[in-house]
């Protein structure tokens, strides 16, 4: 279980210090899925960073699991079981695909293991299990290879930071479905994706809307989603061309 | 056959992935002196007798064969000059392992410093591997400064390994070819220098044939106080094309100077040249620690996949 209590954040702008978390409290229950919406620059992603500690928050607890993790590094954070995919996914050079499954896994992974993570995000494994990550990949697949070193990591809680960012229409369908089936398939873990996309919002247990760094409303998709069906905050996937 | 010593065995295990006595041609040198030698029907290995060194004549047609010369110096004070010629046949397919481990544990400076001359015949293709690593910790240098020199006749193809990852204090390595109609050369060079150390690395490749092409690819790494220049010059003088790269990571006080540069001499002549020189991307870091690495780890990782 996750907890989140009174979390600020301060950022300098401009000579001026801004407040992009203000207070925010939240629980995030074992086993759920949960997807944070709300405008952009409302401190949807900056929260997701700072539960993986990659943003330090100002004030504020962050309990994981009974244990105060907010003054622990990423890596420990990481080790304890928390996950998390970058909204843009960093390429290496010379790093192969199965390379970072196995950084991911934390073991020496067998190929027919690797290429298991890569079928679940819909990439054919033998093309890409050893093909480097780098420019050749086009967004989309850098986003599924991202994926499934989340999947690969076993974790307890997952973090997705907008992963329809940048992807075109084909890839975002097939994400959808990778979010389904990782829905369908918990294992126990909890999910936390951040996303506007009305279709990941429509397969959310629980649905957090955070605007100017507050939580505006939260509460189970039953009732939330009917009541921001049609503003920015439940878009559909078209209406980024129309 | 001269029985090989535990540094022996190891450093022709760093410098040529040899556990045992290969199979094929083979000259193996050890502190000055050849140790054991094998030729095959096709393959030929004569030591020179005006200066030291070696010729090795691979005959017309040899196919799927291999040549592994590797040298290592285990005795401290060792200087030496050593000339390699290969003489290669039409139509060959063949691999050839070279490089050179030093272990210093003395006072004196030990210094390799390898001439290897290719001459390659129409339409072969080589595949030449070259590893160089030191190791010791007397304060006597390692020093290798080699030399390779490239002729390549018409439709040949020449693909080079040349790596230098651990312990060489000093290197002044220096490649140059020359390319005739529809040649092909690739070069993927893998340089890692650490502590004082100082390297430098010279590619000149002269496009001369129509249809000749080369690619030219240096990645490096400067950690510590050690510093680098890369000197990477395809001379065009035919319709040909050449591409080089030098892609570079600094750390700590690494410094390199890449010099990539570009001659065009013919109308048809397509070059191109990138270079870039960066430490290591926070986000890079920032990922691998989400993966639970720590921060030293995830350096290591990138470290070992951009130089593999």
């Amino acid at each position: 279980m996750l907890e989140l209590k009174n979390i600020v954040f301060n950022a300098e702008n401009d000579g001026k210090n801004v407040g992009i978390l203000r207070d925010i409290s939240l629980t995030v229950e074992d086993n759920k899925f949960v997807v944070i919406t709300g405008p952009n620059g409302g401190g949807k992603s900056t929260l997701a960073k700072v539960v993986a500690g990659i943003i330090k928050n100002n004030s504020g607890q962050i309990i994981f699991d009974g244990e105060d993790i907010t003054e622990k590094s990423i890596t420990d954070r990481a080790r304890m079981g928390i996950g998390f995919a970058f909204q843009q996914p960093v390429r290496f050079k010379g790093m192969t695909v199965v390379d970072l499954l196995r950084i991911a896994a934390g073991k020496t992974l067998s190929v027919s293991e690797a290429c298991e993570y890569l079928s679940e995000v819909g990439l054919c494994a033998k093309d890409y299990i050893d093909r480097e990550i780098n420019a050749s990949l086009s967004g989309g697949e850098l986003k599924r290879i991202e994926i499934a070193t989340v999947l690969a990591r076993d974790v307890k809680l997952a973090l997705f930071d907008e992963p329809e960012a940048g992807i075109d229409l084909w890839s975002f369908n097939n994400l959808i479905r990778i979010f389904e089936n990782m829905r369908k398939d918990r294992r126990g873990r909890s999910i936390i994706v951040i996303s506007h996309q009305e279709r990941i919002l429509n397969i959310a247990d629980e649905i957090v809307v955070i605007a100017d760094g507050k939580i505006v409303k939260k509460g189970s998709r039953d009732i939330i989603l009917p009541e921001i069906t049609g503003t920015e905050n439940a878009v559909n996937a078209c209406s980024r061309i129309q | 056959m001269i029985q090989m010593d535990a540094v022996q065995k190891r450093l022709f295990q760093e410098v040529a992935d040899l556990h045992d006595i290969p199979e094929g041609a083979y000259n193996l040198r050890a502190n000055g002196q050849a140790i054991s030698r094998n030729t095959t029907a096709n393959i030929d290995i004569q030591s020179k007798t005006d200066v030291s060194g070696i010729d090795i004549r691979i005959k017309d047609g040899t196919k799927n064969e291999s040549v592994h010369i590797p040298v290592v110096l285990s005795q401290s004070g060792i200087k030496e000059n050593v000339y390699n010629d290969f003489f290669i046949g039409e139509d060959c397919d063949v691999l050839i392992v070279a490089g050179c481990g030093i272990e210093n544990c003395g006072s004196q400076d030990s210094e390799h410093d390898g001439i290897h001359r290719f001459y390659i015949g129409k339409n072969s293709r080589i595949k030449y591997v070259e590893k160089h690593y030191g190791s010791g910790d007397g304060s006597g240098k390692r020093i290798l400064n080699p030399v390779t020199e490239v002729y390549m006749e018409e439709g040949s193809t020449m693909e080079m390994e040349m790596v230098q990852i651990k312990g060489v204090d000093s290197t002044e390595r220096t490649t140059i070819a020359e390319l005739k109609e529809n040649a092909k050369l690739i070069v993927h060079e893998r340089l890692m220098t650490h502590g004082q150390q100082q390297a430098g690395s010279i590619y000149k490749v002269d496009l001369r044939g129509d249809g000749s092409s080369a690619d030219v690819v240096s990645r490096s790494v400067a950690r510590d106080d050690s510093y680098q220049k890369l000197d990477l010059c395809i001379i065009g003088n035919a319709a040909c094309s050449g591409h080089t790269e030098c892609d570079s990571i600094i750390m700590d006080n690494g410094r390199i100077l890449a010099v990539p540069s570009l001659e065009a001499n013919n109308i048809d002549a397509a070059l191109v040249h990138e270079a870039a020189i960066g430490k290591i991307a926070g986000e890079q870091l920032i990922k691998l620690m989400t993966l639970g690495l720590t921060e030293a780890e995830a350096e290591e990782q990138i470290i070992n996949g951009f130089l593999k």
